[in-house]
């Protein structure tokens, strides 16, 4: 066997990565799954991009330039959006976002809490109607939430819960019990059922062993779970259009969308609204980042 | 403390036949009694049962001298360690210590009282404020059976508590479990599927298979006087060596030989099951035992002893395992003759679990 110069040569300069021979062949395909992946980063980005744009430049400037950076800076958009009065001349901004925060907070605790005891239930007891309930929660995923509008709007006027906050809490916390339902028990059924019979023996109760030890131990999904909740009930827009008739109790994405009437399309104020709707869940995403990534894996791996 | 008695105890799942076949046996007040057998031979399911985390299907279940069928695990008067430890992970070895303390409404003061004692009992003092990921296998076994141990209960369970140890913290674990059992004299039913731990520190040993109790016995009556063919092959390590034979009025032939029948057994003939320890065939003669020429096979040598798997010159060419010295002047393809000692044979009804004759 002849040796070849290259490899008599120091192992020093056969280290050296732009000396091997190859290296560009090696690297084209790693090279072309970047540039797709950045062409793909820029068109998602892209109308992102022009949304914040159009938020911050006054008027109707944005769209002077396709470019999504903007040539001035300015809040007069969020200022028209935040300082709007009703027909009365009252300030109502604060009502509306808090009515946002106030349904969306209480209708993912809500949910949460009929969700997680239903979910527990699912994951550890046998009882009839096991699978079948499992099955028809399972099915309400199917259907588009609209098509529940009608019945729901014949049963808010029922109860006399129409235009309230209480009538749009139980609609939320309701739908999404099904999806957070399936979200808890995947991960309920990950918890060893030794640690359940340890405390069995140790004396606690069903009930306590369900706040003491499960939920606990549950934190990620329990995190995940409220954050989905908590974002389709902030971002909710159908049935709070058609459920909510006074100004007064709009919530967020109904203000937003009241930017478009029959007679103009106030876009700086339309892209203000929905920057100022979005910011409160990039935060909770940022916060709960960690449960998420965990929340999302769990089951997959035990432990 | 408190005896243990089950009473024709039976565990059906469904229309599937019963996992546990009317087991019979009373654990005496501070009694070892080991459960051991091969996986799924029904030992957790009965140690679940005492527990109460497993409905009995039928028979009865006696602590004390109360029937406790019916009774919540919480009021059984047991404590019990987990296979896999079953730490709450969210709490410190305190905390998981006082939980069971906790949920009897103790006052604080003697929960700390008693976590402390049975931390210094198990030297896990410098533990106390870990959480259990941040500790040792071993640790955290350790931590399962102060837990146990806080709650002073009468009754232990232990549900293969050192299979998740490496094999040399298991010697270290088994010692501090009998240490504790002569301290606390509590009465312990420990299941397991390892006949070492068995053997070592049992008062007596309940051997299961197939949901069956084949033989109640102290260690050593097991070894020596084992009820069937079950029992003889699994306690033992290597275990007994079994051949087909015939018994008639001039001996028992097996092993390729005719070896005297034991006299317990006076003029039965008719084919049987012969069985014969590895460490019964020995390299050296001696008056009385019977040669066994064999083909040696396989040499293992383990320091302190040597295995040799052989065959025998039967028709079918029959394999044994001898346990011989260490320095066995033997290699692989020798032939070779052993010696056995008739008295040591074992004889079983024919069948895969013929009792012993």
């Amino acid at each position: 066997m002849s040796t070849s110069p290259e490899l008599l040569a120091s192992p020093a300069a056969s280290e050296t990565p732009v000396a091997r021979p190859g290296k560009w062949k090696e690297s084209l395909p790693g090279l072309a799954r970047h540039g797709f992946l950045i062409v793909f980063t820029g068109l998602t980005l892209w109308p992102v991009m022009w949304v914040l744009k159009m938020a911050f430049e006054p008027g109707q400037d944005f769209a002077f330039s396709i470019s999504p950076i903007p040539s001035t800076i300015s809040f007069e958009n969020f200022a028209r959006l935040i300082g709007k009065t009703d027909n009365a001349g009252n300030w109502v901004f604060a009502r509306q976002a808090l009515n946002s925060f106030v349904i969306a907070l209480s209708s993912s605790l809500l949910g949460i809490l009929f969700a997680a005891t239903a979910a527990y239930a699912f994951s550890r007891f046998k009882f009839p109607g096991r699978r079948a309930g499992l099955l028809a929660f399972l099915a309400t995923q199917m259907f588009p939430g609209t098509m529940m509008m009608i019945p729901l709007y014949l049963l808010l006027n029922y109860l006399g819960l129409l235009d309230t906050r209480l009538g749009l809490v139980l609609v939320y916390s309701t739908t999404s019990v099904p999806f957070s339902v399936w979200m808890l028990k995947g991960y309920f059924d990950t918890i060893p059922k030794e640690l359940e019979e340890a405390a069995l023996i140790d004396g606690a109760s069903q009930t306590r062993i369900f706040w003491q030890i499960v939920l606990p131990l549950s934190a990620p999904a329990i995190a995940v779970t409220f954050l989905f909740s908590f974002m389709s009930a902030w971002n909710e827009y159908i049935l709070a259009a058609k459920f909510m008739d006074s100004e007064l109790h709009y919530t967020l994405p109904v203000v937003v969308n009241s930017a478009i009437d029959a007679k103009s399309v106030r876009w700086g104020d339309f892209a203000a609204g929905a920057v100022f709707v979005s910011a409160p869940i990039v935060a909770l995403f940022l916060a709960l980042q960690r449960y998420i990534v965990g929340g999302l894996t769990a089951g997959g791996v035990k432990g | 403390m408190a005896q243990v008695v089950l009473d024709k105890l039976v565990k059906r799942y469904g229309d599937a036949p019963p996992t546990v076949k009317e087991v019979s046996l009373t654990v005496n007040d501070g009694e070892f009694l080991v459960l051991v057998g091969p996986s799924g031979c029904g030992k957790s399911t009965t140690l679940r049962m005492i527990a109460g985390l497993e409905e009995i299907t039928a028979g009865e279940l006696r602590i004390g001298e109360r029937r406790v069928n019916e009774v919540h695990p919480k009021d059984r008067d047991i404590a019990m360690v987990f296979q896999s430890y079953a730490l709450y992970p969210h709490m410190t070895v305190r905390e998981n210590m006082a939980f069971g303390l906790k949920m009897r409404g103790m006052p604080k003061s003697e929960i700390d009282v008693r976590v402390d004692e049975a931390a210094k009992m198990l030297d896990l003092e410098h533990l106390l404020d870990r959480k259990p990921k941040a500790m040792s296998g071993g640790q955290r076994q350790r931590v399962a059976m102060g837990r146990a141990i806080v709650r002073r209960a009468p009754v232990f369970l232990f549900d293969e508590p050192l299979s998740n140890l490496d094999a040399k913290l298991r010697v270290q674990m088994r010692a501090e479990i009998a240490r504790l059992h002569q301290k606390l004299k509590m009465t312990v039913v420990y299941v397991t599927h390892d006949q070492t731990e068995a053997m070592t520190l049992a008062d007596r040993i309940a051997v299961m298979h197939a949901g069956i109790l084949q033989q109640l016995a102290t260690p050593l009556e097991l070894y020596e006087k084992p009820a069937n063919r079950f029992v003889a092959g699994f306690i033992g390590s290597p275990s007994m060596n079994f051949c087909e034979a015939a018994a008639g009025k001039d001996g028992v032939l097996a092993f390729g030989v005719r070896l005297p029948l034991p006299e317990r057994l006076g003029s039965f003939s008719g084919s049987c099951v012969a069985g014969v320890r590895p460490e019964h065939f020995v390299e050296e003669p001696a008056e009385g035992r019977v040669a066994v020429p064999v083909v040696v096979e396989l040499v293992e040598p383990l320091g302190s002893e040597t295995y040799l798997t052989c065959t025998c010159t039967d028709e079918k060419a029959t394999r044994i395992i001898a346990r011989v010295g260490p320095r066995c002047p033997v290699k692989d393809g020798d032939k070779f003759t052993l010696y056995v000692d008739p008295k040591r044979l074992y004889l079983f009804a024919p069948g895969d679990n013929g009792p012993a004759l």
